[in-house]
């Protein structure tokens, strides 16, 4: 506009500084693209150098419960109850059911908890005594080593009544909590200001944006962080040792004590005899593939009729 | 219909910085009326005062009298009942990312608890046609993100959203900046169709948009609003030496 007219700072600039001449001899050349190249195949090298080492374990694992397991694993292993000593044959059917239902406790009371506290610390409590409190109790409690927590809940639970399948959940579900409510906190912190300022501009209410909106949009984030909960109660012997105690008898009683996958393994793992060993690494084989079946029907479920973003 | 707004006295703080002072304005019912003023003057907390969004800042306070009509926003209505009259659109496209076209549009029905489907689908292609949207997105509603579109077509997207819950005023903050000349200028003959019925303040950067689409024109500095008066006057003649030297770019 009128601008082009008027421009009297355009005289005033400062003198531009000299640029001093390039140095072709020693940082010139060692970045030609001969050095460049080496640099890029290197680096590249070493990312799949450490991806390979992080999927070996686990492969690595994988092929030696197959090559130790599979042969023990039959129909009757997934229908029978344990053998008593001295008999052949017997199954793990009462700790695989038994594992299911303690996890399904475990996370139908860790999962809305952490997942509660994890809006909180974002979405309300930043700042606040409260919420600090509560985000170091959380980073306290992951490090809690799982055996104390079978005896915290031993104490509080079991003492002076009986081992149960209730207590065996509680365990678990406080093991899953801290991750849960981490994990939940720093999704919901990716989650861009704008979007729930296009929410409250709409006239929603602040807890309506947050659950249909914050929530929404990190969910993805969430349903892994509650995954990676899951999978690592999943393997967990000693927080139930004192509260599920095992079974070798069939029972769906949820205040009495249940079998489960782990300390089956760990009972059969530790008894003298080799046909209660091969039946341990069955067990450990039947627990890996459970852990990664959930997982993935979990993710199948979560990405069903989702709608991704283009950008 | 549009309102007509009544600012007095509005004061606004960001913790310690006075960031509006003392600002009175009446802003016509039916009308655009653009704010101009360079980077940091107000004019965003200006507009963020008209629906209280500027107090989901914790550290922000505002005082002083806005009234809509004969509701005075600060007194009379809690800040989540003035956001449903009065729309806003931002700097930048804010669609939902996880919902699809349609639910974007739908959002402020929806969230707020509105169910009946035949009325949705009406306020979403009642809205979508409104933003000029329609013919682009009528065939991928609810197979597409919100997120997918251009840039030009997730703003549209979101002033239909806006249009969809009926507001009285449609508050737009710098709406075209972040967009390409061809987007802008449909953006711009949005603005003018919709104005004749609602109450449109929009803020920008652009002094042929404000020359383009607005009847008045109000220039803020340094938290204080200059001047005020219709477009005409304040690009071929105005009264304050300040607004002069902003608008032949002398400054700012």
């Amino acid at each position: 506009m009128a601008a082009s007219a008027n421009t009297p700072q355009s005289n005033n600039l400062p003198e531009p500084v000299p640029r001093p001449p390039m140095d072709f001899t020693t940082r010139g050349m060692r970045w030609n693209n001969a050095w460049r190249n080496g640099v890029n195949y290197a680096v590249s090298g070493a990312a799949i150098l450490a991806t390979v080492l992080v999927i070996a374990p686990l492969i690595a694992i994988l092929v030696y419960l197959i090559y130790k397991g599979a042969t023990s694993l039959n129909v009757a292993f997934f229908t029978n109850v344990p053998a008593p000593v001295g008999q052949p044959g017997g199954g793990m059917a009462n700790s695989i059911v038994g594992s299911g239902i303690i996890l399904a406790l475990a996370s139908a009371m860790g999962v809305p908890i952490g997942i509660a506290a994890g809006v909180y610390l974002a979405e309300y409590g930043s700042g606040t005594f409260l919420g600090n409190a509560v985000r170091f109790t959380a980073d306290v409690l992951n490090g809690v080593p799982s055996i104390v927590m079978g005896i915290s809940v031993f104490a509080l639970l079991v003492q002076g009544r009986h081992f149960s399948a209730y207590a065996g959940g509680v365990a678990l579900a406080i093991m899953m909590i801290p991750t849960i409510t981490r994990t939940t906190e720093e999704m919901l912190a990716t989650v861009p200001h704008s979007i729930r300022e296009a929410a409250l501009g709409l006239g929603v209410p602040k807890w309506r944006t947050t659950i249909s909106v914050a929530l929404r949009t990190a969910s993805p984030g969430i349903i892994t962080g509650c995954m990676l909960a899951f999978a690592r109660v999943a393997g967990e012997t000693a927080p139930l040792l004192f509260t599920a105690l095992g079974n070798q008898f069939w029972s769906l009683k949820l205040n009495e004590p249940i079998g489960a996958l782990p300390l089956q393994i760990y009972v059969y793992a530790t008894s003298p005899y080799d046909e209660w060993h091969r039946l341990a690494w069955a067990g450990a084989l039947v627990l890996i593939v459970m852990i990664m079946v959930s997982v993935t029907l979990v993710r199948i479920f979560a990405n069903r009729g989702a709608i991704r973003g283009g950008n | 219909m549009g309102v007509g707004i009544l600012v007095e006295h509005l004061n606004a703080w960001y913790g310690t910085t006075h960031t509006l002072q003392d600002i009175n304005l009446h802003i016509p019912a039916n009308h655009a009326t653009a704010l101009i003023g360079p980077s940091g003057c107000g004019k965003s907390t200006f507009v963020r005062c008209l629906n209280r969004m500027h107090e989901t800042n914790p550290i922000a306070r505002a005082t002083g009298t806005v009234k809509m009509g004969d509701l005075d926003i600060y007194a009379d209505v809690s800040p989540v009942e003035i956001r449903r009259r009065v729309g806003m659109v931002f700097q930048r496209p804010n669609p939902f990312p996880t919902m699809s076209i349609y639910d974007n549009v739908a959002s402020g029905l929806k969230l707020n608890g509105f169910r009946n489907r035949k009325i949705l689908d009406e306020t979403v292609e009642r809205s979508l046609k409104s933003a000029a949207l329609w013919d682009e997105v009528k065939d991928d509603l609810k197979k597409k993100s919100g997120a997918s579109l251009s840039g030009g077509q997730q703003q549209r997207m979101c002033i239909a959203r806006a249009l969809a819950v009926d507001p009285e005023v449609l508050l737009m903050d710098e709406p075209a900046s972040a967009l390409d000349p061809v987007s802008t200028s449909k953006i711009e003959d949005l603005i003018f169709n919709l104005k004749s019925q609602y109450t449109i303040v929009i803020v920008t950067h652009n002094m042929q948009q404000a020359a383009r689409v607005a009847e008045n024109t109000g220039f803020f500095l340094n938290g204080k609003m200059v001047e005020f008066d219709s477009t005409h006057k304040i690009f071929t003649n105005p009264s304050d030496k300040r607004t002069e030297d902003y608008i032949t770019g002398r400054f700012g």
